[in-house]
C-alpha cells in the first residue's frame, strides 16, 4: 500500500510541509527536518505521479531518477539525500535549490545578447558537469534548470536521464513528456538516447529561446510535427530580431545542427564561445537572415538520412578533454623553453582535431602605487603580447577555429591559470619546468609547481633536456 | 570524493533500503570456468576479498582447459561448505556423449574425462539442473528447459527464462558474455551490457537475469576473468573483470598436448 505525500504526513522521519511546484511527472515539497537528520542543508521531497492505469514511464523515470541522482556530485546538481522504494512509498529527498527558474526567466524573453550569453555559459557548465559524470539528461528546458543568486545553474529532474554505467529503463519508451516537445533532438525522435549531443541541441533550443522569445520548431503537439525538425531549418535568430548578433546565432544554429556531428562537440565549447564571443570563427550560418527556403530544408532532410545510417545504438563515447591550454612566457622570448613547449603542445593538439588549445600569457600587473599607467599602455601592452602569442603559436599551423589567445593582467600566475582552467573546462594544461639553479626571471619558475598542484585537470610540465656533463 | 559524499549527507542515506525477510548477504556467482583454475583463484580470491559469505558453482567446470581435476577438487570442497552448484552441458557431457560438441571441444572433454577421479565423475552426474532458493534461481543455461542447454542470448530467452523461473533474480551462464535482462513495466524484457565494477540496483518488482560472463574463457577479446557479486540484501548485482595470468592457463593446455587453438582463446580472450 502506498502512502500519499501530502503536508503534514511524515515520511521515514521527514515532514511533508507546503508544495512548492506541482508539475506533470511529480510534486515537490518542503521538509521540515527534525535536527538530528539536518544534512545541512535546505531539502525538499519529490514525490513521484504514479497514478493507477497511466502509462508506465512514471514508474520508470522515478527509478531512473533513484538510481542517477546519487551518483551526480558536483554545484550543478541537488544533493541527493534518501529516496523510498517504488512498490512502497517512492519518493526522493534532496537538496533544494536557492535561486530562480530559468523558465521565469525565459518569459522575459528576447533578452540582451550579454545575458543570454551569460546566462549560456553557465547553463553549459552545469551540462558540462553532468556530461563528465557520464550522464546525459535528454529533458533539458527552461524548467529544469535553477540559477543560482551566484548566476551558476543548476540541473533538476533526472527522470529521463541516461547513464553510461546503469540500464536504461526507459529504452523500451516511445513516448515523450509533452512538455518537453519543443525540445527533444532529432536523435531522440529516432530512438536514440544514447548521444550526449541530444543535451546540445535542446540546449541550443533554451539559447534560441532566450535570444528571440521564440521556440525555434514551435511546441508541436503530435509526434509528426515533432518530426519536423529532422528537414525543417529553424528561421534564423537574426530574421525575427536584427540585434541578435551574428556571433550568438552562429552558437545557436551550431546547436540546433540536425546532424548531431556539424553541432559543438560539448557543452563546454559552447560554454568557451559564448565567454569569448569575439573569438568564434564565424560561419555562413552567423549571417543568414532569410527565411529557409525549399532547397534548405531539402539539404537538411539528406543530411539527417545519412546520419541516421551512420548512427550506432548504444552510448556515444562521453566527451574527452576538449580543451588544452598552454601557459605562454611572452614576457621573456629567448627563454630556451619555448622551444621544447611548442614541440610538446603541437604532440597533443595533433592526437584529435576536436581538441582546442587555449594559449595563455601571464603579464605581470603593475603593484599599486607604481605610478598611473594611462588605459592607452595597457591596452598597447596587451596588444604586444597578443601578437607575441599568434606568432607562438603560428608554427603548429592551427586552423583560427580550433585557437584562442588570451592575454591576462594578474599578480599571481599560477592562481590565475588555475581559475582559467576551471571556467574554461581544459582538460589538460601544458607549462614549462621551473628552470635549473640558473636565476632566470619568469613566473613559471614558482607557477609549475603551484598549478600542477591545485589544477582542476592534468597537467604536462615540459623540461628543456638536461645536457650531459662535459668529461 | 564531492560535497554529495560529506559525512552527513551519507549517515542520511540509505536509498537501498534493506529488505527484512532476506538476510544481507553476498553472493559469488562464478560460471563456465572450464578447467581454468587460475581464473577461478584469481576471482575467488577477489570474491573472498570483498567479503563474499556465499558462493554459487553455475555450471562448466570441465572442457576447453587443462586443470579439469583442481578445478573440480575446488567446486567440491565449496559445496561441502554449503555453496550452491549446478550442472552444465560440458558436465554432463563427462557421464554422457559428447556427440554435440565440436572436435577441439571433445579432445578437452576426453581429456577431463581421463584425468578426473571416479569420485569427481559421480560428484559432476549429481549435480542438479536447476536450484531455487526464495526470489533467487540459479541455473547453468536457461530455467525453461534448463536440460535443453538453450542459449539466453535474446530478449525474448530472457523473457522465457524469467517466467519459468518464476523469481525476481535469475543467474546464469552458458553465453560467455556479462548481460544484464530486466523486465520492463509491460512485461518485455529489456537488455543491459554492464560495466565492471559499477553496482547496479535491482529491485523486486521487475524481473531480472543475469548473466554472469565466464571465468575461465571469456569471449569479447577481453582475457580476464568474468565474474558476478549480488548483494541480496541491497539489492544490487556488481559485475567483474579479474585479470590474471592467462599465459599460464594457455601453457598448461599446451602442455597437456591439448589443441593449440584453446591455448590462443584464453590468451586473447577469444
Amino acid at each position: 500500500m502506498r502512502e500519499r505525500i501530502e503536508p503534514g504526513v511524515v515520511v521515514d522521519g521527514f515532514r511533508v510541509g507546503a508544495c512548492i511546484h506541482k508539475g506533470g511527472t511529480g510534486s515537490i515539497y518542503r521538509v521540515d527536518v527534525p535536527p538530528s537528520r539536518d544534512p545541512g542543508f535546505p531539502i525538499v521531497i519529490k514525490s513521484p505521479l504514479l497514478g493507477r492505469g497511466e502509462s508506465s514511464i512514471g514508474i520508470d523515470s522515478f527509478e531512473m531518477e533513484k538510481m542517477i541522482l546519487p551518483t551526480l556530485g558536483g554545484a550543478h546538481v541537488p544533493r541527493f539525500v534518501q529516496a523510498g522504494d517504488v512498490t512502497a512509498t517512492p519518493y526522493i529527498v534532496m537538496e533544494w535549490i536557492d535561486g530562480r527558474s530559468l523558465a521565469e526567466i525565459v518569459e522575459r524573453a528576447p533578452l540582451p545578447p550579454g545575458d543570454v550569453a551569460h546566462i549560456g555559459a553557465a547553463l553549459a557548465d552545469a551540462v558540462q558537469s553532468v556530461h563528465e559524470q557520464e550522464v546525459i539528461h535528454l529533458d533539458l528546458k527552461p524548467e529544469n534548470f535553477m540559477l543560482r543568486p551566484d548566476g551558476s545553474a543548476v540541473l533538476l529532474d533526472f527522470g529521463f536521464a541516461r547513464h553510461a554505467r546503469y540500464p536504461d529503463l526507459l529504452a523500451e519508451e516511445q513516448q515523450f513528456a509533452a512538455g518537453s516537445a519543443a525540445y527533444v533532438s532529432p536523435e531522440q525522435l529516432q530512438d536514440d538516447r544514447g548521444d550526449p549531443r541530444s543535451d546540445i541541441f535542446a540546449l541550443g533550443v533554451v539559447l534560441y529561446q532566450l535570444a528571440t522569445g521564440k521556440l525555434p520548431f514551435g511546441e508541436p503537439d503530435t509526434l509528426t510535427g515533432m518530426r519536423d525538425r529532422l528537414w525543417r531549418e529553424p528561421v534564423p535568430p537574426r530574421a525575427l530580431d536584427p540585434h541578435v548578433p551574428p556571433w550568438l546565432q552562429e552558437v545557436i544554429l551550431r546547436c540546433l545542427e540536425q546532424s548531431a556531428a556539424d553541432r559543438y562537440q560539448s557543452a563546454a565549447h559552447i560554454a568557451f564561445d559564448l565567454r569569448n564571443p569575439e573569438q568564434i570563427e564565424r560561419t555562413a550560418r552567423a549571417e543568414r537572415v532569410e527565411t529557409p527556403g525549399f532547397f534548405r530544408h531539402l539539404a537538411r532532410w539528406w543530411r539527417g538520412r545519412r546520419g541516421r545510417h551512420l548512427r550506432q545504438h548504444g552510448l556515444a563515447a562521453t566527451p574527452g578533454p576538449a580543451v588544452i591550454m598552454v601557459a605562454v612566457d611572452t614576457e621573456h622570448p629567448d627563454d630556451e623553453r619555448h622551444s621544447p613547449l611548442q614541440w610538446t603542445t603541437a604532440q597533443i593538439v595533433s592526437l584529435n582535431p576536436e581538441l582546442r588549445l587555449m594559449c595563455v600569457s601571464i603579464i605581470k600587473s603593475a603593484p599599486i602605487g607604481e605610478g598611473s599607467r594611462d588605459s592607452e599602455t595597457t591596452t598597447g601592452k596587451h596588444l604586444e603580447h597578443k601578437t607575441r602569442l599568434a606568432h607562438w603559436v603560428e608554427p603548429l599551423r592551427l586552423p583560427p577555429a580550433r585557437i584562442s589567445l588570451h592575454v591576462v593582467e594578474a599578480a599571481d600566475a599560477a592562481d590565475t591559470l588555475v581559475e582559467l582552467a576551471r571556467v574554461n573546462h581544459v582538460g589538460l594544461i601544458v607549462l614549462g619546468a621551473p628552470a635549473a639553479s640558473r636565476t632566470r626571471i619568469g613566473w613559471w619558475r614558482s607557477a609549475a609547481s603551484t598549478v600542477t598542484a591545485d589544477a582542476p585537470c592534468s597537467v604536462h610540465v615540459v623540461r628543456v633536456p638536461e645536457r650531459r656533463p662535459q668529461r | 570524493m564531492r560535497a554529495f559524499f560529506s559525512p552527513v549527507a551519507n549517515g542520511l542515506s540509505s536509498h537501498r533500503p534493506v529488505m527484512k525477510h532476506c538476510p544481507a548477504m553476498l553472493i559469488a556467482l562464478l560460471s563456465d570456468i572450464h578447467a581454468n583454475v587460475s581464473a577461478l583463484e584469481a576471482c575467488l580470491r577477489h570474491a573472498r576479498e570483498r567479503g563474499a559469505e556465499r558462493y554459487a558453482f553455475l555450471g562448466d567446470f570441465v572442457g576447453y582447459g587443462a586443470d579439469a581435476r583442481a578445478v573440480v577438487e575446488i567446486v567440491e570442497r565449496f559445496a561441502g561448505e554449503g555453496a550452491v552448484v549446478v550442472k552444465g552441458n560440458h558436465d554432463e557431457a563427462i557421464e554422457k556423449s559428447s556427440g554435440y560438441f565440436n572436435d577441439t571441444a571433445k579432445a578437452a572433454l576426453e581429456w577431463a574425462r581421463a584425468t578426473l577421479s571416479e569420485s569427481q565423475k559421480v560428484f559432476l552426474a549429481a549435480l542438479p539442473l536447476i536450484e531455487r532458493d526464495q526470489d533467487v534461481c540459479y541455473v547453468h543455461a536457461s530455467a525453461a528447459a534448463p536440460g535443453r542447454w538453450d542459449y539466453v542470448d535474446s530478449r525474448s530467452a530472457a523473457r522465457r527464462c524469467a517466467e519459468a523461473a518464476g523469481t525476481a533474480f535469475t543467474f546464469c551462464g552458458h553465453v560467455h558474455d556479462q548481460r544484464l535482462f530486466f523486465e520492463t513495466p509491460r512485461g518485455s524484457m529489456s537488455e543491459f551490457r554492464p560495466s565492471a565494477g559499477t553496482p547496479i540496483p535491482m529491485p523486486t518488482h521487475r524481473r531480472w537475469v543475469a548473466i554472469v560472463g565466464s571465468v575461465g574463457q571469456p569471449r569479447d577479446r577481453n582475457p580476464a576473468a568474468a565474474y558476478a557479486l549480488f548483494d541480496r540484501g541491497r539489492q544490487e548485482i556488481t559485475f567483474f573483470r579479474i585479470v590474471y595470468d592467462a599465459s599460464r592457463s594457455a601453457d598448461r593446455i599446451r602442455e597437456c598436448g591439448l589443441p593449440g587453438s584453446l591455448a590462443y582463446r584464453v590468451e586473447l580472450g577469444i
